[in-house]
């Protein structure tokens, strides 16, 4: 089965295979075949969707040979590596690759790769029927039967829940305060996500028509009955703030407080040494930061985080800086200090320094310049003719 | 017409059946698989069997004991539409017009009911596909419940055009088509004849459908005369057809287990 994306690297290999002497010992043919073969770019990896809109283009059987032939390759790369083929793990294969097959590609994705068809291969539907070619799904014939049927699932759910409502009525023990679903921290599944849970297209009509019948499912006094099953098609929203990595707050042989942290902007690394007790002298390269940075703005810059915080004559820093100009030195300085102020201060203050912006490094870099143009953006002057 | 298709389909359905009893898996692109002769010519004399005995009874099922006419008037199924949406093919089936709503003659409708299901469990003894086909909104839900009991397959959804006519491409290669589709309402939501009908046939499938005042019988194999917009009616009607399935299925198991006991020599496969 041709698969018309996938280029193989087999001639590659046997170039290098041809260099190492000790490789060829190991190898043999069926195994220089094998593994050229598995060793492949894919842009199936990033293929999206899912649904069988057409014939299926990989049958089950074409994915179980991809497999074995993975697992032998996988065995194989593993004696060649002169590693065990038994404990021979994904991260292992890629290291491997990454050795045999140096590649000097810029993208990422375009690099050699050798991952188990699972993975590269897009998720396809099998086929639908059984040996008597009766249809697994009762809802096989409508064509769209993942979306069918949850949408049944979850008309039933309504009616078993207004049954139950009734039942409590009948009772005399309805009451409309009830616990309620919390939604706060999740959202519905976009579409994008619901059709590669279900494995199949779905047009936005159905997807709001879902939403719909969700919401008003949600609408029901005692929807909190069927809680796990409104669970399963939302997502939660994950916590804005990832856990702030505080430098660590180290003491040296005086007793005297200080943190260390790094910092950059553009093309300049820095690292700064805070000191608490300290006069608010500053020194950078072993020079006095008035001579290193005779303009007023930079001076700004790395004064900033002292200045937002009101610790401007309490600590002393020692500054080790190189790479770029002036103003990205200044920036990557002013990273730096706030970095390490942060072992000194409370998550109040930490929080008020994060939305000042003070704790996020700035990923501008220099945009290159593109062929038939002058600069990054502009253009050659235009001529009408 | 309606007896060469239905012997049509008979015969197609008795080859297809040939193939689970030998477990021979493959792609088929056609409805029938080539009969399976040299090995076990026993087993083909017992599927000869088990297949022609039904048969050889008007009522082999027995369909006749699920319902009444009482019933059937209890469900109110006698009640149609008004005088003036009555469609012209329907007044052979209608009883009389009692203000201005028209009255359908239930003696007609037990006939027309009994052949139905007596058809229905004629298909499902020889392991047809049945499709429950109904664009009702209020009974859809219902609809699809009862094909989930009944093991069967629903579609109560938006009829896309070429599910039928078009199904090697919509559902892939191979694909097997329902032996026999039951409209449990032969209209649409516009109030015209559903396209299933027109499909079906055409590619020669047999339908049962519940023919309302407004309806029109032509095209339905085995039309049922019978109100369709009452919970109470669509209730009845898929009880009994759940019913007549289900016994359907459970004989076949019955006679199956049977004669495998009858005959022990032709148990090992």
């Amino acid at each position: 089965m041709a698969v018309s994306c996938v280029r193989t690297m087999g001639l590659v290999l046997g170039k290098s295979v041809n260099c190492s002497s000790s490789l060829d010992a190991v190898m043999s043919q069926l195994s220089r075949q094998v593994l050229g073969r598995q060793i492949c770019v894919s842009c199936a990896l990033h293929r999206k969707n899912l649904a069988a809109a057409g014939p299926e283009k990989f049958t089950v059987e074409f994915i179980q040979k991809q497999a074995e032939e993975f697992n032998i390759g996988k065995r194989h790369l593993a004696n060649m590596m002169g590693e065990d083929p038994e404990s021979f793990t994904q991260e292992d294969i890629d290291r491997s690759i990454a050795y045999l097959f140096p590649s000097g590609l810029f993208d990422k994705k375009a690099r050699p790769l050798m991952k188990h068809p699972e993975e590269i291969f897009p998720k396809q539907r099998a086929i639908q029927w059984g040996a008597d070619r009766r249809p697994f799904h009762f809802l096989f014939y409508t064509g769209k039967q993942m979306y069918y049927s949850v949408m049944h699932e979850l008309y039933g759910k309504m009616l078993k829940i207004e049954k139950y409502q009734d039942h409590l009525r009948a009772k005399g023990l309805f009451s409309q305060d009830v616990k309620q679903i919390s939604l706060g921290t999740s959202r519905w599944f976009t579409k994008e996500e619901l059709e590669a849970l279900l494995v199949e297209t779905i047009s936005t009509h159905d997807y709001n028509h879902f939403i719909q019948l969700m919401e008003r499912l949600l609408s029901l006094p005692y929807c909190a009955t069927e809680v796990e099953f409104v669970l399963r098609y939302r997502r939660q929203l994950e916590a804005p703030s990832a856990k702030r990595i505080v430098p660590l707050l180290q003491r040296d042989e005086w007793g005297v407080a200080f943190s260390t942290s790094d910092g950059c902007r553009k093309t300049s690394n820095c690292s700064v040494v805070l000191r608490e007790c300290g006069s608010g002298c500053i020194t950078i390269n072993g020079q006095n930061y008035l001579h290193y940075f005779p303009t007023l703005q930079d001076r700004e810059q790395l004064m900033f985080p002292f200045q937002f915080t009101g610790m401007l004559g309490r600590f002393d820093l020692e500054c080790t800086v190189s790479g770029g100009g002036r103003s990205s030195q200044a920036g990557a300085l002013r990273l730096a200090t706030s970095r390490a102020l942060l072992s000194f201060l409370s998550e109040r203050e930490a929080e008020n320094m994060r939305q000042a912006g003070l704790l996020t490094p700035d990923p501008r870099v220099r945009e290159r310049k593109k062929p038939g143009q002058e600069g990054a953006r502009r253009k050659f002057t235009w001529n009408k003719r | 017409m309606a007896t060469r298709a239905l012997a049509k389909g008979f015969l197609g359905l008795r080859l297809s059946r040939v193939v689970p009893i030998r477990f021979f898996c493959g792609g088929h692109q056609y409805a029938t698989a080539a009969p399976v002769h040299s090995a076990q010519p026993e087993n083909d004399i017992v599927t000869e069997k088990i297949l022609n005995e039904p048969l050889e009874n008007p009522d082999f099922f027995r369909v006749s004991e699920l319902f009444s006419l009482k019933d059937l008037f209890d469900a109110r199924v006698h009640l149609g539409h008004k005088k003036g949406c009555r469609h012209r093919l329907m007044e052979p089936y209608l009883y009389g017009c009692r203000l201005d709503q028209d009255i359908i003659d239930l003696d007609q409708t037990v006939e027309h009911l009994q052949q139905a299901l007596n058809f229905t469990a004629h298909i499902a003894y020889r392991g047809g596909i049945i499709l429950f086909v109904s664009r009702r909104r209020q009974f859809s839900h219902l609809v699809e419940c009862t094909a989930k009991d009944c093991g069967e397959y629903a579609h109560a959804r938006y009829w896309q055009g070429g599910l039928l006519t078009n199904a090697p491409v919509q559902y892939g290669p191979g694909v097997r088509l329902p032996d026999l589709i039951i409209f449990l309402s032969t209209l649409n939501n516009v109030f015209q004849q559903h396209v299933g009908i027109r499909d079906a046939a055409k590619l020669n499938i047999p339908t049962v459908g519940v023919v309302d005042s407004n309806c029109n019988p032509s095209l339905v194999t085995y039309p049922v005369p019978g109100n369709d917009d009452t919970p109470a009616a669509m209730e009845l009607y898929c009880r009994l057809f759940k019913m007549t399935i289900n016994r359907a299925k459970d004989k076949r198991r019955r006679m199956e287990r049977i004669y495998s006991l009858l005959a022990p020599s032709t148990q090992s496969s």
